[in-house]
């Protein structure tokens, strides 16, 4: 799957492999909180009985990632970063049924 | 008539909760054996992209582009397992029936993000790291969702050369 759909260059290293960084906007972040699906859960459900991939839960959490990572992109975006290095992700369960997909990273500018 | 009912409540109780175990263990068997063949298969056929967890490239790499890709899976065991594992954590110890399920989350991320890598037509990916995270509780009785997730990442670069 590719996480980015922009022009802007991402990367979990600390630099973008091949370029230099001229200059550091700060910290960007992205955040989702999504609940399961009804339909999927009692797909889930069954699945559950013998075991296996989730097929629903993978990519209700695939999507949900790159909207985070959207977002967090839009926030670099708006501070004139050309790229972001150093991204990590987190996942934390809030509730049962919830999620919360957070992507974080650096926005930089690089040539 | 009250034999019956008597007959159907010891299906219920006794007899059905034994079937599930058995259609689960036997179904949850072949589903994990399938996983592991398919696996290793294309595990085989991604031999000649490098997947590193090194933080930095070797100096005579040179890039000419980068991106970041992901790979993820959720994945659950089966009931008959889920029980096993329920009782085992009365007594505490290995539980071996985790240890497989993990492996196979693993390896399927991994190889998902190596395939989207090639897709893209990128050479090689560095950086690579693995993160769990557990999506719901199951009881001890062995129901409820025991979904894990298993999402591996890294910088995925396209190499204008490699010298050596």
């Amino acid at each position: 799957m590719n996480i980015s759909s922009s022009a802007m260059a991402i990367s979990n290293t600390e630099s973008i492999p091949g370029r230099k960084i001229v200059e550091f906007y700060g910290v960007v972040t992205g955040n989702t909180v999504r609940a399961k699906h009804v339909g999927r859960d009692i797909m889930a459900g069954l699945k559950n009985i013998v075991g296996g991939e989730l097929k629903g839960y993978t990519e209700l959490l695939q999507d949900s990632r790159k909207e985070a990572t959207e977002r967090m992109i839009e926030q670099a975006q708006s501070m004139g970063a050309n790229a972001v290095v150093n991204v990590r992700f987190a996942t934390s369960s809030i509730s049962q049924g919830a999620a919360e997909l957070f992507a974080y990273g650096t926005a930089v500018r690089v040539v | 008539m009250e034999d019956f009912f008597e007959k159907l409540s010891m299906f219920t109780n006794f007899i059905w909760p034994l079937l599930l175990l058995a259609g689960a263990y036997l179904v949850g068997s072949i589903i994990e054996k399938k996983h592991f063949q398919s696996i290793r298969k294309r595990e085989d056929g991604l031999h000649g992209i490098p997947v590193v967890s090194f933080d930095t490239m070797p100096e005579d790499w040179r890039v000419s582009s980068s991106d970041m890709v992901t790979g993820s899976i959720v994945i659950s065991l089966d009931y008959f397992k889920r029980v096993i594992a329920g009782l085992r954590g009365l007594i505490g110890g290995r539980i071996k029936t985790y240890e497989p399920l993990l492996e196979r989350a693993r390896r399927e991320a991994l190889l998902r993000m190596t395939e989207s890598a090639r897709e893209q037509g990128y050479d090689a990916i560095f950086n690579v790291r693995l993160e769990t995270s557990r999506l719901a509780n199951a009881g001890r009785d062995g129901k409820g969702t025991a979904g894990v997730e298993m999402l591996a990442f890294g910088t995925a670069v396209k190499l204008a050369s490699r010298i050596g």
